[in-house]
């Protein structure tokens, strides 16, 4: 187990790695200059020349990747070209606001997606099945971004229940919590879908096992056989399945915080991209890789923990 | 097609608690899983309602789709426009199929190329295994590491985005998943007796590959390009939404539904459900199918 630990901790050292140097190259070749894009069109070439030697974008791209990556193991990201902030303080804005968006959301929705997939193991290809099976491919089917606007025409334009935007304010999140409750819904939504998809698989592929016709013959009652012994096997592997979700969230989380201008990664992000402002999109890139790298290592660890029937044989 | 199903629906009973298929040929019994599970059958009906409506559309339904018309813009349903016009004048039914050329031709290509690339990445690295196969999977676990949406971004700004250049972007994020199913598959098949049969009998390591390990994961790739066709139209809607899909006067279901959003609180619902519908079905639908192709090919697997 301990041999397992440090085997798998060293790999995800060694993605992170990969990570970064992935983005790396992939943000050396965007197009335009970026000093232009700080200096604005009537810059002097001058001026140009001694900004990009400043940032150290003249130097050969290993040095200033290495260089990068010294500064990263400081904690220092570096400044933003378009804001007049670092990196590291904007993330550190912006990380609690996602953090708890996706949180809350991923918790709401594994809350949700035990029961529904349970349910829809139970009643296989009958109406309530495909009624709810049905449903939760409509949810995981529609764009994300389509299911928050629909939620802001219904609950903020025509109801006017609850605001269409997040306040922007540093910490005006949590003492205005009916903001949240259109993002939270539509990120829950999506995936709840998903998950009940797994649930549902996972439930109806140890329905057959033989451990449950060993335990109807015992006479077990079909409750009992349900909840106790096919329900915990049944969420072994959703529970990975969950773990190696944490990316696709984050991509729903994206699209929900542009449309509800939700003060988080995503939408930093978001506008990072559209003006080429380099450190933060490394800067975010890097810290969502790693918090996936550590969801799906305690995902992997939890797992190891909750069934012991699996050897650690590399 | 359909005489072998009859058939075979007859001979089959309900999946309940495990018993065993009595009778009839694998693939009757898989077609037969298959067509047991009614969705699965409403799937494949809407796919081929919205290729149908898609490409053959156009030759019933005639519409002006080169140049733009201000004066009829932003127009409601009517019967010289059964779905109004949109904001630049195009009538908006005509537009819906001429998207949906172009979101299902993506959703396609991407699907494809991705699964291929996948498959002889994943059967590539198992089939060598030690340090290859490490530094092969590890350059996998890396990118799926960053989330998806991520990456799609930063190729949007990369490319200046035409249809050939989106589906290499969605292509390039998507073939991840089907390297890890196959290099997994590819684990367990190269142990196999047969494998190890070719390979005292001198065959080579291409031969292998090409020959024994890629035909015997088809069953785990079709059901996986079936997925990614699905999440390939959804990418390609949310990219558009972004701001970073294909450009005007090109156009697809996910621009459409994009421009739409624009007008919702001007009440044009003609711009947004229709092509928000034809996403959602669509999509519905080739998940409907991947599922279902799974539970029957998996009824294969259980009978090995």
């Amino acid at each position: 187990m301990v041999g397992y630990l440090i085997r798998r901790i060293l790999q995800s050292l060694i993605v992170v790695i990969g990570v970064t140097i992935i983005t790396f190259i992939l943000l050396h070749l965007l197009p335009g200059n970026p000093i232009r894009a700080i200096l604005g069109p009537r810059a002097s070439n001058a001026d140009v020349a001694q900004l990009t030697k400043q940032l150290g974008l003249d130097r050969p791209l290993p040095v200033q990747y290495l260089l990068w990556l010294w500064n990263l193991v400081h904690f220092d990201l570096g400044y933003s070209y378009r804001q007049t902030a670092s990196v590291d303080s904007l993330l550190a804005q912006r990380l609690p606001n996602t953090l708890l968006l996706v949180g809350t959301s991923t918790i709401l929705a594994i809350l949700m997606a035990i029961p529904l997939g349970v349910m829809q193991a139970v009643r296989r290809n009958r109406p309530d099945d495909y009624a709810l099976t049905g449903l939760s491919f409509v949810f995981y089917s529609m764009p994300t971004f389509l299911l928050g606007i629909m939620l802001i025409v219904l609950f903020s334009a025509t109801l006017n229940w609850l605001p269409p935007e997040a306040p922007q304010a540093q910490g005006a999140l949590l003492s205005q919590v009916n903001a949240l409750v259109l993002p939270v819904a539509t990120l829950t939504l999506v995936t709840v879908a998903l998950f009940s998809r797994y649930m549902r698989s996972s439930m109806l592929e140890n329905l057959v096992q033989d451990y449950v016709r060993t335990a109807k013959a015992k006479g077990v009652s079909n409750r009992s056989v349900l909840f106790k012994h096919v329900l915990r096997n049944a969420l072994i592997p959703v529970l990975t399945l969950v773990g190696l979700s944490i990316p696709g969230i984050i991509s729903g989380a994206v699209v929900t915080e542009t449309v509800f201008n939700y003060p988080g990664m995503g939408y930093l992000f978001f506008i990072a991209a559209q003006n080429n402002d380099f450190p933060v999109l490394l800067g975010v890139t890097v810290v969502v890789a790693v918090a996936t790298v550590l969801g799906s290592l305690v995902a992997d660890i939890l797992y190891a923990v909750a069934d012991p029937r699996i050897r650690y044989v590399s | 097609m359909s005489a072998g199903l009859d058939a075979a629906g007859g001979a089959a009973t309900a999946p309940e608690g495990g018993e065993a298929y009595q009778s009839g040929s694998l693939w009757r019994m898989i077609v037969s899983v298959f067509l047991e599970n009614k969705l699965a059958v409403v799937g494949l009906g809407l796919i081929v309602f919205f290729v149908l409506f898609s490409f053959v559309g156009p030759f019933i339904y005639h519409t002006q789709q080169v140049f733009t018309n201000p004066n009829i813009k932003d127009q409601g349903p009517s019967l010289q426009h059964l779905l109004g016009t949109d904001d630049t004048g195009f009538d908006n039914l005509g537009r819906l199929m001429l998207g949906g050329q172009t979101s299902l031709e993506v959703g396609l290509a991407a699907a494809i190329l991705a699964v291929g690339v996948g498959v002889i990445w994943g059967a590539a690295a198992g089939l060598a295994g030690g340090i290859i196969d490490a530094v092969m999977m590890r350059i996998v676990d890396s990118m799926l590491a960053i989330p998806f949406l991520l990456l799609l971004i930063l190729l949007g700004t990369i490319f200046s985005v035409s249809v050939p250049e989106l589906i290499i972007a969605i292509a390039f994020v998507a073939w991840l998943g089907p390297a890890r199913l196959v290099r997994g598959e590819t684990l367990s098949l190269r142990v196999r007796e047969y494998v190890q049969a070719v390979r005292v009998m001198g065959g080579s390591q291409r031969r292998v590959l090409l020959r024994h390990i890629i035909p015997n994961t088809v069953g785990t790739v079709v059901v996986n390009a079936t997925f990614q066709v699905a999440d390939a139209i959804i990418a390609v809607a949310t990219l558009s939404f972004l701001g970073f899909g294909i450009a005007p006067p090109a156009t697809n279901w996910g621009l459409q539904l994009a421009n739409g959003t624009s007008y919702i609180f001007a009440g044009y619902w003609w711009l947004i459900y229709p092509a928000g519908l034809c996403i959602v079905l669509t999509v519905v639908a080739f998940n409907f199918v991947g599922d279902a192709l799974r539970d029957s090919l998996e009824v294969r697997l259980q009978r090995r």
